[in-house]
């Protein structure tokens, strides 16, 4: 379980993004998360509250998007989806598939910032 | 003046920080010519077991180190130190993986020109280890014979993070009517092409294979290149 120092490194990021554009606080911080991220959506939500505890973050929400894996299927020469991240072959032609395009996001977005 | 809540794009990493050092430590090994290789597992999968063999096995011909992650003890180290090879135990308290700042900071008064080879042992755990980029050139992941063959479907995130598959213990492999047929399947499942190697560190079976991959890796090139900077 390190949801809780991701999330707080969350935190200090939105701290910093926000610091930095002179906004007193934050109310909701957007985040992109992707299945290989290795980061849990339900803890990391249960850590933010914590993490943001006494700070300009307090109160503020975390709104995740869950992304899905894209992966470059050499047979279809095209961006893919997989069947699942148990089985990493493209979804349409089922050929395995190593390249991993898109699916370890752990990124803030966007913020919305408080006046 | 503002009322309402205003939008602004950020699109940063969470992990920024840890993906910047962790690339200047891939510079430093890449400098110095250095093959850096990270050890991830379950808890009880043979990490300590396997580095102990190989550091003491590759210590002869090569200069090797190594960096052994481990929550509370120094138990690990004091292990892999009887192989003669330099050794750092990281104590990570509560935390229950390596960050890059943990290792540039395990490094500090080594000079890596001197060595061939540095193995960073993380904490055992197939969770948290695979958010942290740790600047290592290749990521061995170890799972036991005695473990179950689908390790790696349960756990595809840290399998996928991964260059290289071990499978240890295999002395142990009919005792527990292994199925090393399922379990290669599962590996490639999760992480299409991974190369998969098989060895007993008690017996030594498997060793050379492993050890002739391991020299095949050395980045001597790297080196020759580096010196003649």
């Amino acid at each position: 379980m390190h949801e809780l120092s991701i999330a707080m490194s969350i935190v200090d990021l939105a701290c910093e993004e926000a610091e930095m554009r002179g906004a007193p606080g934050v109310d909701v911080v957007y985040l992109k998360l992707g299945p290989l991220s290795g980061v849990v959506k339900e803890a990391l939500l249960f850590s933010y509250e914590i993490a943001c505890q006494q700070t300009p973050l307090e109160g503020s929400k975390l709104l995740i998007e869950e992304v899905p894996i894209v992966v470059n299927c050499p047979v279809c020469r095209e961006r893919r989806s997989v069947q699942s991240i148990q089985s990493l072959c493209c979804a349409i032609c089922g050929t395995p598939t190593p390249e991993i395009l898109e699916g370890r996001e752990l990124m803030v977005t966007a913020m919305e910032l408080r006046p | 003046m503002i009322v309402e809540p205003r939008l602004v794009e950020v699109r940063k990493n969470v992990l920024k920080q840890n993906d910047v050092l962790a690339r200047a430590l891939r510079e430093r090994f890449r400098e110095a010519g250095v093959l850096a290789i990270s050890l991830v597992s379950s808890p009880g999968a043979g990490k300590t077991a396997f580095l102990e063999r190989t550091l003491t096995l590759l210590h002869t011909r090569y200069k090797v180190a190594a960096l052994v992650g481990d929550l509370a003890t120094e138990n690990d180290a004091a292990r892999l130190a009887r192989s003669q090879a330099p050794v750092k135990q990281i104590i990570t308290g509560t935390v229950c993986h390596l960050e890059a700042a943990m290792v540039q900071n395990a490094l500090d008064g080594w000079n890596l020109r001197d060595l061939d080879f540095l193995f960073i042992e993380n904490v055992g755990n197939l969770v948290c280890p695979s958010s942290y980029d740790l600047g290592e050139d290749l990521r061995f992941v170890l799972l036991s014979v005695t473990e179950g063959e689908d390790k790696p479907l349960k756990y595809p995130t840290i399998f996928n993070s991964a260059d290289v598959a071990i499978i240890t213990k295999s002395d142990l492999a009919a005792a527990v009517e292994f199925d090393e047929v399922l379990t290669r399947r599962n590996i490639q499942a999760v992480r299409p092409g991974m190369q998969v190697l098989k060895l007993s560190a008690k017996t030594g079976a498997g060793m050379p294979d492993f050890l002739e991959f391991l020299e095949r890796l050395h980045p001597r090139s790297h080196r020759a290149a580096a010196v003649a900077k």
